[in-house]
């Protein structure tokens, strides 16, 4: 695998941030805005989310339950229990990745379509829990949440949310690019050639994996209270099935090991059922579309594939 | 035996012979390319579903359930000829998303071509429930058990008994082996995917007089088919069937004496302590890696 150079590596941040700043003039209306938040939001949980697959080659088919459990612990302590919002933000990742950390062990142990199954029905185990303990969160009939605030200040202009939405996504990028970077994305990169031959040369590869799996939940959390403030009202279908697929499709679309490549798909697939209405109509079966296709004819997923394309034609 | 526990006991024997036999549709396509087939569920939707609507067209129940499971088949063909057989090289995970990927393609069409309402079938042969003991059981119920077991016997035969059934064995044993003994291990995959597509079908048909059916009932029926799977040990026959009984009945229990809403929880609660504690399921030939 080519590893990117640190001047590639800081280009590829300064396109993004250059692009989130750039945006905001473009954007005709709200409509556009809202759009934008929730591409944004939804790209955090993917950069996380392949941090897990792409690099660790660990599937997760139950993100959207850490998602959830991120967005719901901000939504009952603030609203329930009267917290201040970053409180229970604060509190919600640490839940969640204590949880994850608690489940990565036994769960990480199990390859493949094992733990493909595991994850997935950790998911649904966290969305029946979130269906049937209505007087914590509502039940199906979900829960409002209040706005988001910082000693005082409330965010309540979408202007505002994108600002927070956007800065956290550089962030995020930011962390994910320097933990490939680092001995631990080594570690995790001989760990997806081969685990067996990484644990001979002495690599934990349990520890790294635990790690990632941790990392990825508690980024899944943080966009999952972002989620929760920013739109105001939460439902159980935020943890459900379709969603953690969803997030799978955007990771694999854009591009396994691509961090921006997971950006780019978290942003097509956020805006094609909003501006397409075939594939809002049909959005399991443009879903399931994306997913087999890509992984057909084109495995690599679209920014590896077209950084190959370009590559290859430039020579 | 108090006559509420024989209850349970029977209403979760029902169910687990639906759990079994998608169970069992897993393990034979298992067997044959060592992929999960995540799509298993949306067979046993095609079966429920397919025979509501062909029968909506006024031919009579027999035929349209024949006519599920035909259609069952070749979707089931065609998902392993146009989508897993492209892919054949790829890893695991790829091969995992393309089936997720075909299991909501097939229920989003299936939500689109049919509808998005429940419907149910007319049970086989009347409502008149039979005493047990203290506890009641619908005729239904015998039809589930019943088709089961056929069901169990003629693969029990099939596998045993037959040249092809042994060739399939013998594939998924060792496929270059067989492939130089003469066996088309081509045609192989596609007869296992053909026959987990019509067990599933055929559970989907059996249990849609009880449960009504719906196009999104291939998630869960699917989950747990794959915990009856893994929970008997995966690619092993007769630990699917006893898989599917046993998470059938611990779900029954889990819903009769704890809290009915909670009894979904209860498969993957299963499959997770199996997982974590004896991965290889009850009746799994253990496995080591080769490297």
């Amino acid at each position: 695998m080519k590893k990117p150079t640190v001047v590639s590596r800081y280009a590829g941040v300064f396109v993004l941030a250059t692009v989130i700043a750039v945006l905001p003039l473009l954007l005709p209306n709200s409509f556009y805005f809202d759009v934008a938040i929730n591409g944004g939001i939804a790209a955090i949980v993917c950069v996380g989310l392949n941090l897990l697959i792409g690099y660790a080659g660990q599937i997760s088919l139950g993100h959207a339950g850490f998602f959830a459990l991120g967005a719901y612990s901000s939504a009952i302590l603030t609203d329930n229990y009267g917290w201040p919002p970053i409180a229970s933000l604060s509190t919600g990742l640490f839940v969640v990745g204590l949880l994850a950390f608690v489940i990565a062990r036994p769960i990480l142990r199990l390859k493949g379509h094992y733990l493909a199954m595991a994850t997935l029905g950790m998911g649904i185990i966290i969305s029946i829990v979130l269906n049937q303990e209505v007087n914590l969160t509502g039940g199906p009939d979900g829960m409002p949440v209040s706005a988001f605030s910082v000693f005082g200040w409330e965010v309540n202009s979408e202007l505002a949310w994108y600002w927070i939405v956007g800065g956290s996504l550089i962030v995020i990028v930011l962390l994910a690019l320097n933990l490939i970077d680092s001995a631990v994305g080594r570690a995790l990169r001989a760990v997806h050639g081969s685990e067996v031959a990484a644990q001979v040369a002495g690599i934990d590869s349990t520890r790294y994996k635990i790690l990632i799996f941790v990392v990825s939940a508690v980024m899944a959390a943080y966009a999952g209270s972002l989620f929760a403030h920013y739109t105001g009202f939460l439902t159980p279908s935020e943890g459900g099935f379709f969603r953690s697929i969803e997030f799978v499709t955007m990771v694999v679309l854009g591009g396994m090991a691509s961090v921006f490549g997971s950006v780019i798909g978290a942003a097509i697939l956020t805006a094609l059922p909003q501006f397409l209405t075939v594939f809002h109509d049909y959005e399991h079966v443009m879903f399931g579309l994306v997913m087999m296709l890509t992984m057909i004819f084109m495995p690599k997923g679209l920014l590896p594939s077209l950084r190959n394309w370009i590559s290859k034609n430039s020579l | 035996m108090s006559s509420e526990f024989l209850q349970f006991l029977l209403s979760g024997i029902t169910v687990g012979a639906i759990y079994a036999l998608v169970g069992l549709g897993f393990s034979i396509i298992y067997n044959a390319s060592h992929v999960i087939n995540f799509a298993q569920g949306e067979f046993v939707m095609i079966g429920g579903m397919g025979t509501v609507f062909i029968a909506s067209i006024g031919v009579p129940f027999p035929v349209a359930m024949a006519g599920a499971v035909l259609l069952a088949v070749v979707i089931g063909i065609s998902l392993q000829k146009l989508a897993i057989e492209r892919a054949r090289e790829a890893s695991v995970v790829t091969i995992i998303i393309i089936t997720i990927g075909a299991s909501i393609f097939l229920r989003g069409l299936a939500g689109i071509i049919w509808d998005r309402n429940f419907h149910s079938l007319p049970a086989f042969s009347g409502e008149q429930p039979i005493h047990v003991a203290g506890a009641v059981i619908v005729p239904q119920s015998l039809w589930i058990l019943g088709v089961t077991v056929a069901v169990a016997v003629a693969l029990f035969v099939f596998f045993n008994r037959t040249m092809i059934g042994r060739a399939m064995l013998g594939t998924a044993h060792n496929p270059l082996a067989a492939k130089l003994v003469g066996v088309n291990t081509n045609n192989i995959l596609i007869l296992s995917f053909a026959l987990a597509a019509a067990l599933g079908a055929v559970g989907g048909i059996l249990i849609a007089p009880m449960a009504p059916t719906h196009y999104q009932v291939g998630i869960m029926l699917g989950l747990k088919g794959f915990s009856a799977a893994i929970v008997g040990g995966l690619g092993s026959g007769p630990g699917a069937m006893v898989g599917g009984l046993l998470v059938g009945v611990a779900e029954a229990m889990a819903a009769g004496y704890i809290s009915s809403n909670y009894k979904d929880v209860v498969a993957f609660v299963l499959i997770l302590l199996v997982l974590f504690f004896m991965p290889s399921g009850l009746f799994g030939k253990r496995d080591s890696e080769r490297v």
